[in-house]
């Protein structure tokens, strides 16, 4: 498609559109923003072996490539799986495990957001009962949900007992996790990552639709989180250790912190420059 | 025990738009002022290189710690209430600046009606056209009364846009020209003139030119870099406190702010406040700050609990209707204000990913009252927008309905379609309810062991029949804007509040009006029962119009700082009360 020919004019397309950009936002005539806002606002020159290297190639090792917060390798496989099963790799491109996503979720369980660090943890929690039928009740939840302004977002099921779960999210991965390991022992006799595509998603559907007995939260609660993980690791900038090379991005067509629309914003075509990653856009 | 500080003219709760405007207006007239912010501090530089949606939009980077303190909701009163324990519920802003940091830089006056709306209502359709239990009234102010301070906000923040076609009088033009015009805002203009409604440029402190305003702060023009919505503008070109207000108060030498201050208490010697009692929140000491007046200038919700934890008015009591505080609570809430259509194109293609905060086009044909009631069953309107604030690619996955929401086709579909839908939506105005209120809880309290807020809000046929209505117009847009499929935002007949606070429009509870029996502050936003507590903010709002609060939050603001200015030379009430209603 024309999109390769438009890769090939960039480096002139951004030379316009930042001089366009300085006219327009007044900082020729002198400014008020200071030199190192100024140098912010651009990207600084990417390397060419970054720029040119093409898609699907073999990645370099990472050292950041091992478990930070999952001690046993069966979860951390049974989350590989779970992840690569609600992302899968295709015909657009690579699927949450080339992304690196279980690496961005282990590290992510790791941090603040792992022991829900800025929520209200303080009680009474509601306490959980599986065989109260209120409880466990799916809902729709999971569908699209209009949130603010442009009708952005979703609503999660984990907001099924309104977040009120004694559970941190590091103790509720833990237990969805195992408890897709152990019905898949059940049901097939081995662990979850070795099973056959469609037997992965047959289990993952019986989790979403809260049909699976977990001990100290509803399965679609658990479910919801890891979809929710999943797709922040595909499309997070990569500084988090997934969207590896800006892939995620690229199959979204989406610039990452593209400085400036000035001169594009306005006109018909599509605009599909580089997607710009942090690494770049902070100039270290 | 507290530590007395020395006193001062001012102290303000605060540093956001109410606060920062009554900051830098005492400030500059020569008032020793104190402001008290309970987040930390934050300025433009920490905004650099901050393209970062994990950070800012999932990990609500720039939102109120709930660890600390949130609030309790329910629906009814027979419900035990449970804390907001999660910021996905709850995107109030916080640190230097406060929301108007976070915010996407929408800029709406309320309409006339707004400012009259019981009157007004009984006037045009008879009292018999109020439901019963709708605690519909006056603001005790006009907008003509308004207008001036309208215009002092828009010069300040240089608002840009254009003329509304059928929007209420000015004294002036917005300072600055509209913002730019996109492929898909072209598509929604035409549609909505081709279908008779008088489409404009949503009026936006997305400021399109480089500006200097009249205190001489400069704010850049817009670059459409789509970074807006709960990020802080790293390019000092959305207005905001940062950049206007709180800067002009610094420049005097008169303006003190003081971060990681959290307010516990109004001082108040049964007649008078006499100042604010505080915590700092890394030494855990806590401040008296003395002063002259005291401005509560925080949040809808820190300013009700303040006044209730410090007993200061009546409580307002949901079973009798006496009381005021904690009275008309009322918003923009996710799933019943904020609605509209999704269209998907097939073969077309837009730059969804670029936009502003408050890029898009806009029509008022059915604001507030400005079309007839009489055979409507609700109150009220709204407008309907095609604001293009730029997607991210976390939040943004829409797609078909009956789309699995995970797994191959979820993955195709949603990168197919990310690039080619639209969203037309309204924004519809919340009218009150004696039973929808704030009160303190009785259980959970915050890290000080002080009682949190609790939040009792239900929904009613008038806001279910009026969203619909509006959803309507909003599909007729879409389908006439030529998508291949067009999806309306449906609303059950059982749709309940889902005690989400996600959309930073939230009022009442320290209401203000014209008769002390039924409001708390008066057009000043000057408490009736204590002469030197002012109360700013969207506290203030008797009901929600259908509009983005902040222009009506700043144009308050400026009426209060010239209030509080007499106050302080003359003492006394700046409102004489009808006496006729007492």
């Amino acid at each position: 498609m024309a999109d390769t020919d438009k890769h090939k004019k960039e480096p002139h397309q951004t030379d316009h559109s930042r001089r366009n950009f300085l006219k327009n936002s007044g900082m020729v005539a002198g400014g008020v923003v200071g030199g190192s806002l100024l140098g912010g606002l651009f990207m600084r020159e990417r390397d060419e072996k970054h720029k040119t290297k093409p898609s699907g190639t073999k990645h370099e090792t990472s050292f950041q490539e091992a478990r930070i917060f999952f001690t046993r390798e069966e979860d951390f496989k049974a989350l590989e799986a779970a992840t690569e099963r609600i992302y899968p790799k295709d015909k657009n491109g690579p699927g949450a495990i080339e992304l690196g996503v279980p690496f961005f979720i282990d590290k992510q369980l790791a941090g603040d957001w792992g022991i829900n660090a800025r929520d209200y943890r303080k009680g009474p929690f509601k306490a959980y009962d599986y065989n109260d039928p209120a409880q466990v009740k799916s809902d729709d939840a999971a569908e699209p949900h209009p949130r603010g302004g442009q009708g952005q977002g979703k609503e999660s099921t984990d907001s099924i007992m309104r977040d009120q779960s004694l559970l941190n999210r590091r103790e509720i991965f833990i237990e969805g996790v195992r408890t897709l390991n152990d019905a898949s022992q059940k049901q097939h006799k081995t662990t979850y990552d070795q099973l056959e595509k469609d037997q992965q998603i047959d289990i993952l559907k019986t989790f979403e639709n809260g049909e699976v007995e977990m001990k100290s939260v509803p399965s679609q609660a658990f479910f919801s989180l890891l979809r929710q993980a999943t797709i922040e690791g595909a499309y997070a900038d990569p500084l988090y250790g997934g969207n590896k090379d800006m892939e995620g991005w690229k199959m979204k067509e989406f610039p990452g912190a593209y400085p400036s629309y000035l001169g594009k914003i306005d006109k018909d075509e599509f605009f599909k420059p580089q997607p710009v990653a942090l690494k770049d856009s902070q100039q270290h | 025990m507290a530590k007395k500080l020395k006193k001062v003219d001012a102290v303000i709760l605060g540093s956001g738009w109410a606060g920062g405007i009554i900051g830098a207006e005492l400030a500059k007239k020569g008032y020793k002022v104190v402001a008290l912010e309970r987040g930390g501090s934050q300025k433009v530089e920490d905004f650099v290189g901050g393209k970062d949606e994990l950070r800012f939009s999932q990990r609500y980077a720039l939102m109120q710690d709930l660890s600390k303190e949130t609030m309790t909701s329910r629906s009814t009163e027979d419900e035990e209430a449970l804390p907001v324990r999660n910021n996905k519920d709850a995107l109030i802003g916080t640190d230097t600046g406060g929301s108007g940091v976070h915010w996407n830089g929408v800029n709406f006056r309320y309409r006339p009606y707004d400012f009259e709306i019981r009157s007004q209502t009984v006037e045009r359709y008879g009292e018999v056209k109020i439901p019963k239990g709708m605690t519909l009234q006056d603001w005790g102010i006009t907008y003509d009364e308004l207008e001036p301070y309208y215009d002092k906000y828009e010069k300040m923040a240089g608002i840009s846009g254009e003329v509304n076609p059928v929007g209420p009088k000015r004294s002036e033009d917005y300072p600055n020209p509209p913002s730019i015009d996109t492929p898909s805002i072209r598509l929604f203009k035409d549609a909505s003139k081709k279908l008779g409604y008088h489409p404009y440029q949503i009026p936006t402190a997305n400021v399109t030119e480089q500006y200097t305003n009249p205190d001489g702060e400069t704010i850049n023009a817009c670059v459409y870099c789509a970074f807006c919505e709960t990020y802080g503008c790293h390019f000092g070109a959305k207005a905001d406190p940062i950049v206007t207000v709180l800067a002009t108060a610094k420049k005097t030498g008169n303006y003190e702010l003081r971060n990681h201050a959290y307010v516990t208490r109004v001082l108040y010697d049964g007649s008078k406040a006499t100042g604010l009692l505080y915590t700092d929140t890394q030494t855990g000491m806590a401040y008296e700050q003395p002063a002259d007046v005291v401005i509560l200038a925080g949040f809808t919700f820190p300013n009700t609990r303040l006044l209730l934890l410090s007993k200061i008015g009546r409580p307002y009591n949901p079973k009798t209707g006496e009381g005021v505080i904690g009275k008309n609570f009322t918003g923009h809430f996710s799933n019943i204000n904020y609605l509209g259509a999704r269209g998907f194109f097939d073969d077309k293609k837009f730059n969804n990913f670029a936009g502003a905060g408050a890029l898009g086009a806009t029509f008022d044909d059915f604001a507030a009252d400005d079309f007839d009631h009489k055979d409507l069953n609700f109150l009220h309107g709204f407008e309907v927008q095609h604001q293009t604030t730029g997607f991210r690619p976390i939040e943004y996955n829409f797609v078909p309905k009956g789309t699995p929401t995970w797994g191959e086709e979820f993955k195709d579909k949603s990168l197919f379609y990310t690039n080619r839908n639209l969203y037309v939506n309204a924004l519809t105005g919340t009218l009150p309810w004696t039973h929808n209120y704030m009160d303190l809880d009785p259980t959970y309290t915050d890290f000080n062991g002080d009682p949190l807020l609790r939040i009792t809000n239900r929904y009613t046929d008038q806001d279910r029949n009026l969203i619909r209505y509006a959803i309507d117009i909003c599909k007729k847009i879409m389908t006439e804007m030529g998508a291949d499929s067009v999806e309306a935002d449906e609303v059950p007949d059982d749709v309940e509040f889902n005690n989400s606070y996600t959309t930073g429009h939230f009022a009442g509870g320290v209401i203000m009006g014209d008769d002390p029996q039924t409001s708390a502050v008066n057009s000043y936003q000057q408490m009736w029962d204590v002469d030197n507590l002012f109360v700013a903010g969207a506290s203030s709002f008797p009901h929600f119009g259908n509009y983005n609060p902040t222009e009506t939050v700043g144009a308050l603001a400026y009426r209060t700082a010239e209030g509080i200015d007499t106050f302080l030379k003359n003492g006394g009430q700046l409102v004489k009360t009808k006496t006729a209603s007492l």
